[in-house]
């Protein structure tokens, strides 16, 4: 079994949210992906909330605890790290994050499949 | 040598008190745990809160890796089911043997379930673990009406949860003639008995049940008076009976009463095995709390590690709150004249009753009950406690009013620094006082974690709180309630810094004001200081991902991701025509509608992408932002007044009108709503309005601070008689008095309690105009009304606003295909939650 990286093309930089998040449809997938403007750095997660399980992270307000970025769900602001998305209340499970790169004013989001 | 080896039978809260302890005493011991249950120990005694919304996680006691991390073997749903005291081994239910150098019992209490004829029904529970309260709730859910033997602490406990549970009438049965008569008196009693009956439940007294009846569920009562009484089910609460079963099976000595008979050192008659917890009888005595549990735990593990302490005896003082009324007792509860002299309160119109017992001396607290009200209970514990001198008057130590706050510091100081505060963990004022001086804590959690105070029952966090305020304000510490970690400034604060600066950004008040990168807690009160104070479009570039979401898409986000929308209707008055293009609208997009609480119409399941279309449509027809999803007005509801009614003194629904369009889009810490009524008969409910006005003969009166919600309150009269315009200039004055002084989030009831002075102090502000900013407040308040402009039309109208309301950035036309709807009389809602 390997394990390819494709780079999708999502969007370009000025079609993203500045210091939010924005949906990306990837096949049957929904991947969030957040322009944190103010450290200059993108991240991308699951869209969907694992605590109710709604499509909403995309939706949520991103920001900062001590110098971890994050971002809270809109339902019941449980909170996710962007890097790790481990999920910061102790409680809920974690959600998947993905890579994302940006060229030539295209954003790319990592996506990897087995075969 | 091969490390001794512990095990402990039973994980509940005290067999994992003892876990904690020893290891961050000794690393010398192998732990081996053998619980019964299926899960990890649990708070038992916050039990009844898995009924409202806390889960198993929630109410855990320790983490999943936490007995992995220590080296703890742990084994659930594995009870031991023997012992062999000669070759030291305990049998598990598996049938292995396991060898122990130091056996220890912490198996608790079972409920006692008496036997009457009838009782292995189905349908008759006990309310002990959360395998019980599933049981109960499954139960309930076919159940209308419940009963509940025993009027002891457990049982008006359990008696609640039915409540909580949807049940429609709980009866309470208890054998004695007083309920918890553990705890309180007769004359007690009878003040608690009309308040619970005053809350919907039943109680019956001197009520001895012999028998249950029904086929194979239980469906109804025999009581020995001959009465009888139908119920769909049966929760047990006549008390508890230690677990000392495989304690006697291997000649362990257990009480006559039940208990394994344990020492000062909770040894048993086996110099190998210890007891400790509920199920422990120790000077005749088992202690059905949580509190002595922990200290027994610490004793025994204090004594394994080589140290030496003692357990002698425990204070049973409690504290509860019981369906929402407050019941304590303290030290010698039931002590009588002669041998002590007795102070009496009681106020059967509110249902309180306090009494004291002080020595024949007149000079000490020898112990009390407080019912109703219980905010003394901490101090009058502590001056029991601590054999504090009671001054010449010890009446006003329940009768003392409201400036008990002064006296909560007064008394504080009297306390020695060994006064007990908190007793589940014996941490001292002393350990509390040097943890703020020394530990440098400055809020409650750093406190808790430092000394772990208030991390048991938690009864004690006020005083914990009023030491930390005590000790700072002694350092000269300025107390501010800051933000969050991004601003260290108080919410009133940076009002007033983003006013001088003159700031318009979420981010230029982040980077002038603050550190770091912001979160969820100090963007929407930034974007909330922003629109109080400018009153701009919320969505301009940059702010616009600093709003809450529901600001964010000017839309309230509904269970399963779609978004409602409310037009304003202002006054609830409505044309036959609006009516219709509010028909038409939600019928072209699907939209499931209601008439809300606030007089006027809400539309569902709007799907993101449809938001703009929607609005655009509304707009057309004359219709803008009901601001539903911000927090400021929301609705000025109405009575039809004096146009139609015949008792209408003035035309009140002209006023509401007046008011709502004055008001409309104005942001304030919270949401306020206002509700003008055309006479005393108050139809449109405004006293429990934000402001409320009430036609009189010769004006209007007006109410201020009132709220429905959680916790209701009346609205109190600001003042009389008022004509139109000088009831809208004080309400101007009152609404910029709030905005700019009020805690986050804090709704202007909240608020008027914390204000120092109260209602006294507001009125003399926007009547009297007493701080002279009376001019400047009617001046802002103009200035933000003069911006005003409907949010949504704007949003429609300004191309890169709009393109934000579509669910895929690289798919916009398409919408979210996650959201699901069912058929419901008609109409459509969403489906449940998926759990995960
Ligand atoms: C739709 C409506 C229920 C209904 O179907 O009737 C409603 C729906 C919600 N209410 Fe309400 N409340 C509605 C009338 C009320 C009323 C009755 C009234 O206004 O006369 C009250 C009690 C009066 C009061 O506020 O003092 C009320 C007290 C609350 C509270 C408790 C406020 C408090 O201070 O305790 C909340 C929670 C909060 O705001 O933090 C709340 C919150 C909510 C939220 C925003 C919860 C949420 O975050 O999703 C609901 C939004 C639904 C939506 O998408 O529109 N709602 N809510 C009513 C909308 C009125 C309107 O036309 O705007
Ligand atoms: C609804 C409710 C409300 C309460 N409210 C309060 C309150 O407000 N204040 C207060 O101080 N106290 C309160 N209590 C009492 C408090 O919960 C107990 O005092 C405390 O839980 C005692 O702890 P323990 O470890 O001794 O017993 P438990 O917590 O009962 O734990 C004993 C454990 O041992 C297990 N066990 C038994 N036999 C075996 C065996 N052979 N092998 C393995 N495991 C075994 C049991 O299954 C159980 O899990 C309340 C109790 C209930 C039920
Ligand atoms: S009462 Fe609760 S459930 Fe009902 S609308 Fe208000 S917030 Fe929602
Ligand atoms: S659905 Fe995300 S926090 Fe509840």
């Amino acid at each position: 079994m390997t394990e390819t990286t494709k780079w999708m093309a999502a969007c370009r930089v000025e079609d993203a949210a500045e210091n939010g998040g924005v949906c990306v449809k990837s096949g049957e997938e929904q991947i969030a992906l957040f322009y944190f403007t103010r450290r200059n750095e993108w991240y991308a997660t699951q869209n969907e909330c694992p605590h109710r399980k709604q499509m909403a992270l995309s939706r949520g307000m991103i920001g900062t605890l001590t110098d971890e970025p994050k971002v809270a769900c809109p339902f019941h602001k449980k909170n996710f790290s962007l890097k790790t998305g481990e999920c910061l209340n102790g409680d809920e499970c974690a959600i998947k994050t993905y890579p994302v790169k940006v060229e030539n004013g295209t954003v790319y989001i990592a996506l990897k499949s087995t075969r | 040598m091969r490390e001794p080896r512990v095990i402990v039978i039973g994980n509940g809260m005290v067999g994992y008190k003892f876990c904690e302890k020893l290891k961050s005493k000794s690393d010398f011991f192998k732990l081996i745990v053998f619980g019964e249950e299926s899960r990890r120990a649990y708070d038992r005694v916050h039990l009844s809160e898995y009924f409202n919304g806390k889960d198993e996680e929630d109410l855990s006691l320790s983490t999943a890796n936490w007995y992995h991390d220590l080296d703890i073997k742990l084994y659930l749903n594995n009870p031991i089911v023997s012992i062999d005291r000669e070759n030291k081994t305990v049998r598990d239910l598996s049938g292995i043997n396991h060898g122990y150098d130091f056996l220890v019992f912490a198996t608790g209490s079972a409920a006692f379930v008496p036997s009457i004829p009838g009782i292995e029904k189905e349908g008759v529970f006990v309310y002990r673990t959360i395998d019980d309260l599933d049981l109960i709730k499954a139960y309930a859910k076919k159940a209308k009406k419940a009963s509940v033997i025993g009027g002891g602490l457990l049982g008006l406990e359990a008696a609640k949860a039915l409540i909580d549970l949807g049940i429609e009438q709980t009866d309470i049965i208890e054998f004695a003639p007083g309920l918890m008569p553990r705890q309180i008196d007769p004359a007690g009693s009878r003040i608690l008995v009309s308040k619970l009956t005053a809350l919907g439940l039943q109680i019956h007294l001197n009520k001895n049940t012999t028998s249950i009846a029904g086929e194979a569920c239980i469906s109804e009562m025999k009581f020995a008076d001959g009465s009888v009484m139908e119920t769909d089910m049966l929760v047990i609460s006549a008390g508890i009976k230690p677990r000392d079963e495989l304690a006697k099976d291997c000649g362990i000595i257990t009480g006559p009463r039940g208990g394994i008979v344990v020492d000062d050192r909770m040894q048993t008659n086996d110099s190998c095995i210890f007891a400790i917890g509920e199920c422990a009888l120790h000077a005749e005595q088992i202690y059905g709390l949580v509190a002595p549990g922990y200290d027994m735990a610490e004793v025994l593990a204090a004594n394994l590690s080589g140290d030496n302490k003692t357990f002698s005896g425990f204070d049973m003082s409690t504290k509860l709150k019981l369906i929402g009324v407050d019941v304590a007792s303290f030290g010698d509860n039931f002590i009588q004249e002669p041998d002590c002299r007795t102070i009496i309160f009681e106020n059967k119109h509110k249902g309180i009753y306090k009494r004291l017992n002080i020595s024949n001396c007149g000079q000490y607290l020898l112990g009390g009950i407080l019912i109703g009200d219980a905010a003394a209970y901490n101090m009058l514990l502590q001056t029991t406690n601590n054999r504090i001198l009671l001054s010449e008057n010890p009446e006003e130590l329940i009768m003392g009013t409201r400036s008990a706050e002064n006296d909560g510091a007064a008394g504080i100081t009297a306390l020695p620094d060994s006064a007990l505060i908190c007793s589940c963990e014996g941490v001292t004022k002393g350990d509390i006082c040097k943890s703020v001086s020394e530990g440098g804590c400055e809020n409650l959690d750093d406190i808790k974690k430092c000394t772990k105070a208030g991390t048991g029952c938690g009864g004690c966090m006020p005083m914990v709180k009023d030491l930390m305020l005590h000790t700072m304000k002694a350092q000269g510490k300025y107390l501010r309630n800051v933000v969050c970690e991004h601003f260290q400034y108080s919410r009133q604060e940076l009002y007033d810094l983003i006013h001088i600066h003159q700031l318009k950004s979420y981010d230029t008040v982040l980077t002038e004001l603050g550190k770091g990168d912001g979160c969820e807690t100090c963007k929407p009160l930034v974007s909330s200081l922003l629109a109080s104070l400018w009153n701009e479009m919320i969505l301009k570039k940059g702010n616009d991902t600093a709003q809450d979401s529901n600001d964010r898409f000017l839309a309230n986000i509904q269970k399963g991701g779609s978004y409602s929308v409310v037009p304003r209707v202002p006054g609830g008055e409505i044309t036959p025509d609006k009516l219709i293009v509010i028909g038409n609208v939600a019928k072209k997009y699907h939209l499931y509608t209601k008439i809300t609480g606030g007089q006027r119409i809400d539309m569902f399941g709007a799907h993101l992408n449809d938001l703009p279309l929607i609005w655009e449509e509304l707009i057309a027809a004359g219709f803008e932002s009901g601001h539903a999803y911000g927090k400021g007005l929301r609705t000025v509801k109405s009575c039809v007044g004096s146009t139609w009614c015949r008792f209408g003194l003035h035309d009140s629904v002209s006023f509401a009108i007046r008011i709502e369009e004055r008001y409309r889009g104005i942001r304030a810490p919270h949401k306020f709503k206002s509700a003008v009524s055309g006479c005393i008969r108050e139809c449109a409910e405004a006293q429990s309005k934000d402001f409320g006005i009430i036609a009189t003969e010769k004006g209007w009166n007006l109410y201020v601070c009132g709220n429905g919600g959680s916790k209701p309150q009346h609205a109190l009269l600001l003042a009389s008689d008022l004509d139109s315009d000088t009831c809208i200039q004080y309400i101007d004055r009152f609404l910029m008095f709030y905005i700019r002084t009020a805690d986050p989030l804090t709704r202007t009831a909240t608020w008027l309690n914390k204000m120092e002075g109260g209602m006294d102090y507001l009125r003399n502000v926007v009547v009297n105009d007493s701080l002279g900013m009376a001019a400047t407040w009617e001046e802002e308040i103009e200035s933000l009304i003069a911006a005003y402009k409907c949010e949504w039309k704007e949003a429609v109208e300004n191309p890169a606003i709009r393109k934000r309301f579509s669910h895929f950035v690289n798919s916009p036309e398409e919408k979210d295909p996650s959201i699901e709807f069912v058929e419901m009389r008609g109409q459509k809602r969403t489906p449940d939650w998926k759990i995960a």
